[in-house]
């Protein structure tokens, strides 16, 4: 198992390296520079290129690579071109808060709601049950969540008056935000866990269970559930990392001073060390989640075990 | 009143899109404490479904029991709630499967598995039950009983998943055994061992057991007696020797004749030509008429009764009718496998 894990790490050095290369040279080609296109202009030639020289820019752009690699080696991402000589780690850092808790809210939210829809919706297959939530998974997927939003900040939030329409004074704020999120991963959920219920369900050992002349509360819940969550830890990576890095369009709309508003931010304005180091962020926490998520398979699945050398 | 099991004119339907499937049609049988019944027929004959009627296991709502009585112990399994049935699973009747690949839980020990049918119908502690489990391993054969119990079944072969499956079937001494093809998965020379194991079992505790197979190899090895279904009906039942020795049935006579023998000295293999009739418009008379090559004109449109042949030999077959035209035995057969 820890030779496993070594390896899984080897991996995720290289693919993180790959990633920052790729986006390096892609984000240069990007169109202008950090700064005011027009201030700059009104600078004399030779000011300018005591800016650009003070910021590494006059270089040739494999140099200005060689050297943020280097730099972030060392563990220093830079410092940002929008806040004032703020080191893009104070700023993600500081920003991660928010998003991490709505995100977290929303996974915890929607999985479990999802997971209870979806089984249950298994069990009653073909009854009123069923449909209610493949109508719901349905609706779920197809209706974005920044329609849910403003249907919830109007009706919860302003007409009820029952939470905070917006913005992030005190716990009640991430309320809102985190329901919008969650209700495209019930959606996605309660389908996936209903057809993998079905599948299990079908199974000659749910048939052995029964014959046992146990409950048919006991065969779902310690023969069907776990063999059914096997593919759903799968789907669980992706939607994990992409709700606790924040959702650009939801933090926009509750005015939550999270991470999506600020990559945005940072891709309009050029802000070349703060594209890096959210990218850099965002897939180092991908690929570890992605770990994880493999590894939680082991436990789930004995024969996952046996695979990787674990016995 | 002393039989164990009594089943009578068993009627099980599944309903389809395309309609009803009629896929057991009257249906009686008989169970004596400690026997063997087999019940073998082909593919499709329902034998299944009548096992797995037995002990309520099939899918619902599609399959139902239309008709009939399954008195076990006096007590009709049909009628019963499925909180009463849950008690009588796995304590009373419990069922061996076919294939012990698939019937155990991928994610649970084996031995947690064993555990379950304990703690559900036994008054015992986590650790006596394990204690029992143990104990069960070991008197399936199952070597290192105490390292197996921790072992998941993908760590076992096929033929030691079978005994575990036996093991968990025989926990709590059930008085009705239902085996459903227990060795059609299994090698030829670890089907011999579970038959053994089955047959030693069986003498230990005094457990009836019925026998669903396809095979007349394994009935000729471990039942006492033998029930022969043909499309949803019992075509024959009588003791093993009355079967295998003076089948009255032409259906019977042809799955013996199909039967290859070692001193044959024909290549080809004798089959019963045609296929068994659709169950979704099951025909008026006798299912097998279209196949019989002796069917009489009567067949086609009449149910035959079951007729008596001797106290323990019935067979429903219009041939055996006292107006029926004497049949030569074998006739029949040997012309139909020449052509």
């Amino acid at each position: 198992m820890k030779r496993y894990i070594g390896m899984r790490l080897v991996y995720l050095l290289i693919t993180l390296f790959v990633i920052t290369t790729a986006t390096f040279f892609l984000m240069k080609q990007l169109p202008g520079t950090p700064f005011d296109e027009e201030k700059l202009n009104r600078l004399p030639v030779e000011e300018r290129q005591l800016l650009y020289a003070s910021y590494g820019l006059d270089q040739p752009v494999y140099v200005q690579y060689v050297r943020y690699l280097a730099n972030v080696v060392q563990g220093d991402f830079g410092t940002s071109f929008t806040y004032k000589n703020m080191p893009v780690k104070d700023i993600i850092a500081n920003r991660i808060g928010p998003s991490a808790l709505i995100g977290l809210q929303a996974v915890v939210l929607g999985l479990s709601i999802g997971l209870i829809l979806g089984i249950i919706a298994a069990y009653r297959h073909n009854s009123a049950w069923d449909y209610f939530t493949m109508f719901i998974a349905v609706l779920g997927v197809s209706v974005p969540n920044f329609v849910l939003a403003a249907l919830l900040q109007y009706y919860v939030g302003l007409k009820w008056g029952l939470l905070p329409v917006a913005f992030w004074d005190s716990y009640e704020n991430s309320i809102l935000p985190s329901v919008a999120l969650s209700v495209g991963v019930v959606a996605i959920i309660a389908r996936f866990a209903r057809n993998e219920m079905l599948e299990v369900l079908q199974q000659d050992y749910i048939t052995t269970a029964k014959a046992k002349g146990l409950t048919n509360m006991a065969v779902v819940m310690r023969h069907a559930v776990r063999n059914s969550l096997i593919p759903v830890v799968t789907i669980l990576g992706p939607i994990v990392v992409n709700l606790l890095t924040g959702s650009l369009v939801i933090e926009n709309i509750f005015g939550v001073p999270g991470i999506g508003s600020l990559f945005v931010d940072s891709i309009k304005m050029n802000d070349y060390s703060t594209i890096m180091g959210i990218t850099i962020f965002y897939s180092a926490f991908y690929v570890f989640i992605m770990l994880i998520v493999d590894m939680l398979y082991s436990v789930i699945d004995p024969r996952i075990r046996l695979a990787s050398g674990g016995e | 009143m002393n039989k164990l099991l009594e089943v009578r004119d068993l009627e099980v339907s599944f309903s389809t899109y395309v309609g009803e499937v009629k896929a057991v049609r009257g249906v009686s049988l008989e169970l004596d404490k400690g026997e063997t019944l087999a019940i073998v027929g082909e593919s499709g004959s329902g034998k299944s479904v009548t096992s797995k009627s037995l002990m309520r296991l099939l899918p619902s709502p599609m399959a139902r029991i239309k008709n009939g009585e399954i008195l076990f112990e006096g007590r009709d399994v049909a009628k019963l709630s499925e909180k009463e049935m849950q008690d009588i699973r796995g304590a009373e009747i419990s069922m061996i499967f076919q294939d012990p690949m698939t019937s155990l839980n991928p994610t649970m020990t084996v031995g947690k598995q064993i555990d379950e049918v304990i703690l559900k119908h036994q008054k015992v502690s986590k650790a006596e039950a394990a204690k029992r489990s143990v104990e069960l391993l070991a008197l399936v054969g199952i070597p290192q009983p105490e390292t197996r119990y921790k072992q998941y079944p993908h760590q076992m072969s096929g033929g030691m998943r079978q005994r575990v499956v036996i093991a968990m079937a025989l926990a709590c001494n059930p008085k009705i055994l239902i085996a459903d093809e227990p060795t059609t998965a299994l090698d030829v020379t670890i089907q011999a061992q579970i038959l053994d194991l089955m047959r030693d079992l069986q003498e230990k505790t005094g457990t009836a057991i019925i026998l669903i197979t396809h095979d007349l190899g394994v009935v000729a090895n471990m039942a006492s007696r033998v029930a022969v279904m043909y499309a949803g009906k019992i075509v024959e039942v009588g003791t093993v020797d009355e079967i295998f020795y003076q089948p009255k049935h032409p259906y019977t006579m042809g799955l013996l004749a199909s039967m290859p023998k070692l001193h044959m000295q024909e290549e080809q293999l004798m089959a019963i030509p045609g296929t068994p009739p659709d169950l979704l418009d099951p025909p008026k008379g006798c299912g097998f008429a279209s196949r019989c090559p002796y069917a009489l004109e009567i067949c086609l449109s009449y149910q035959p009764e079951h007729m008596r042949c001797s106290d323990t030999h019935q067979a429903a077959c219009w041939l055996l009718d006292e107006r029926a035209p004497k049949m030569d035995d074998t006739v029949g057969w040997r012309e139909r496998s020449l052509t």
